[in-house]
């Protein structure tokens, strides 16, 4: 019995391939379980703020002000204090940004859903690919596109020489490193907490159903731990959330400063 | 399911290739989504804020139009009340200046008042006076003359008789009071 588990198949750890769900209805191939999610956290956001920012009220109900206090802290510590004057044009799209990147990464611990559909790549990218053609957008139409990409090139007050080496960093980082970075970083940790909790889970299974009398025993260690990243998985789903926005702001208002 | 994902090993896939349809659908979810947002989310907010910093600076604005009001009241009862205090101290002065001056006066009346009286008195003690002098001056001649008629009308002999005249003199003068 035991020869068979540790020459057979033992424990498979998970891997990439556990994010390649497959379609839900099998003729349909587009529709996997992260799509779903996707458009499921556009159904939840929007009811949510919706029915919460129906009445308008002065004195708000609790839902109002539950919908109220995530505006207000995208409005007011994101977009205000980043941007500053003239904040309120981007506000619609930060707040947008926040509540649908911090959704989908919730749905990775909300149970029955558990999955985080930042993790898979295409959607951050399509994020970062809005917010880098938002904030060159911004700078063009504030500075000219002559003058904003010599500022970008050529930063000013800076010797010459140093053009050498400055130039091709900052070109790099203005269209590279910033999209890409702001993608990954979001895929990254959704794809790395995703799995963790996949490992320490299906782990915990493994030690729990296949394994030597022995390893059951140490099943619910796995399985607590499980719980514990559970937690700080909603942390950095949270975390992720915040960083992606406040550096679209920062970028943003990066591009309406007068010199980078 | 373990076979499966051996077979899944071999073709292993690039987790950072994006599937296309991510791609379009995490787009068109987004957009959809900041449509609605900024449609309907995004002005009621504004809307609520707008209102409640319209209420709380009206009800400051209120408040301190009150107070001022009520400040301003204060003022003018205070003024009122210190000129009604000195209008009443000055009354008082007044009054008292007042009631001295008619003490005043009414003693002096009654001093002249008195003084009138005792002249008035003496004046016509006075003239009681000399009316009595000149009653008594006509009555003390016409009584010496009588006595002295009488005396000279009848004997004085003796020291008995001398005295009955005079006895009965005193008691005509006094029949004849």
């Amino acid at each position: 019995m035991i020869n068979l588990h540790f020459s057979g198949e033992g424990f498979v750890p998970p891997s990439t391939n556990d994010f390649n769900l497959p379609p839900i209805f099998e003729n349909i191939a587009w529709l996997t379980k992260p799509v779903l999610l996707v458009f499921l956290s556009v159904i939840v956001v929007s009811v949510f703020f919706t029915l919460s920012a129906r009445k308008a009220a002065i004195v708000p109900s609790k839902l109002q002000f539950a919908g109220e206090g995530i505006y207000s802290f995208v409005r007011n510590d994101l977009a205000r204090d980043v941007i500053g004057h003239d904040f309120m044009r981007f506000v619609p799209y930060l707040f947008t940004l926040f509540t649908f990147v911090l959704t989908n990464n919730l749905f990775g611990i909300v149970p029955f859903l558990q999955f985080p559909a930042m993790s898979h790549v295409g959607f951050p990218y399509v994020l970062a690919l809005f917010s880098f053609f938002i904030f060159h957008y911004v700078g063009i139409r504030k500075q000219g596109l002559g003058k904003y990409l010599k500022d970008i090139a050529f930063m000013p007050g800076v010797p010459k020489a140093v053009y050498i080496l400055l130039t091709p960093i900052e070109v790099a980082t203005f269209f590279l490193v910033r999209p890409l970075t702001l993608s990954l970083r979001l895929f990254a940790n959704m794809f790395a907490g995703h799995l963790l909790l996949l490992v320490f889970i299906m782990g915990g299974d493994y030690m729990l159903h296949d394994s030597h009398t022995i390893m059951k025993i140490f099943a619910p260690f796995s399985f607590t731990f499980g719980i514990v990243l559970t937690f700080f998985e909603f942390m950095v789903q949270c975390l992720q959330a915040y960083i992606f926005t406040l550096l679209t702001a920062l970028y943003i208002a990066g591009a309406l400063a007068d010199e980078h | 399911m373990r076979t499966f994902n051996f077979a899944a090993e071999a073709e292993k896939v690039n987790p950072l290739i994006p599937h296309t349809a991510e791609l379009v659908v995490g787009a068109i979810a987004f957009t959809l989504l900041f449509l609605v947002l900024r449609k309907s989310v995004v002005p009621m907010f504004e809307k609520a804020y707008t209102a409640r910093t319209e209420a709380i600076e009206g009800g400051i604005k209120k408040a301190e139009q009150a107070q001022l009001e009520a400040q301003r009241a204060l003022t003018s009862y205070n003024e009122q009340l210190s000129s009604a205090q000195g209008e009443a101290s000055r009354l008082r002065d007044e009054a008292r200046v007042q009631g001295v001056a008619i003490l005043e006066d009414l003693r002096t009346k009654a001093q002249e008042e008195a003084a009138r009286i005792t002249a008035a008195a003496h004046a016509s003690i006075e003239a009681e006076r000399q009316q009595a002098i000149t009653s008594l001056r006509n009555e003390v001649g016409a009584l010496a003359v009588e006595l002295a008629s009488k005396i000279v009308g009848e004997a004085l002999d003796d020291q008995a008789r001398q005295s009955r005249i005079v006895d009965r003199f005193i008691e005509d003068l006094e029949k004849s009071k």
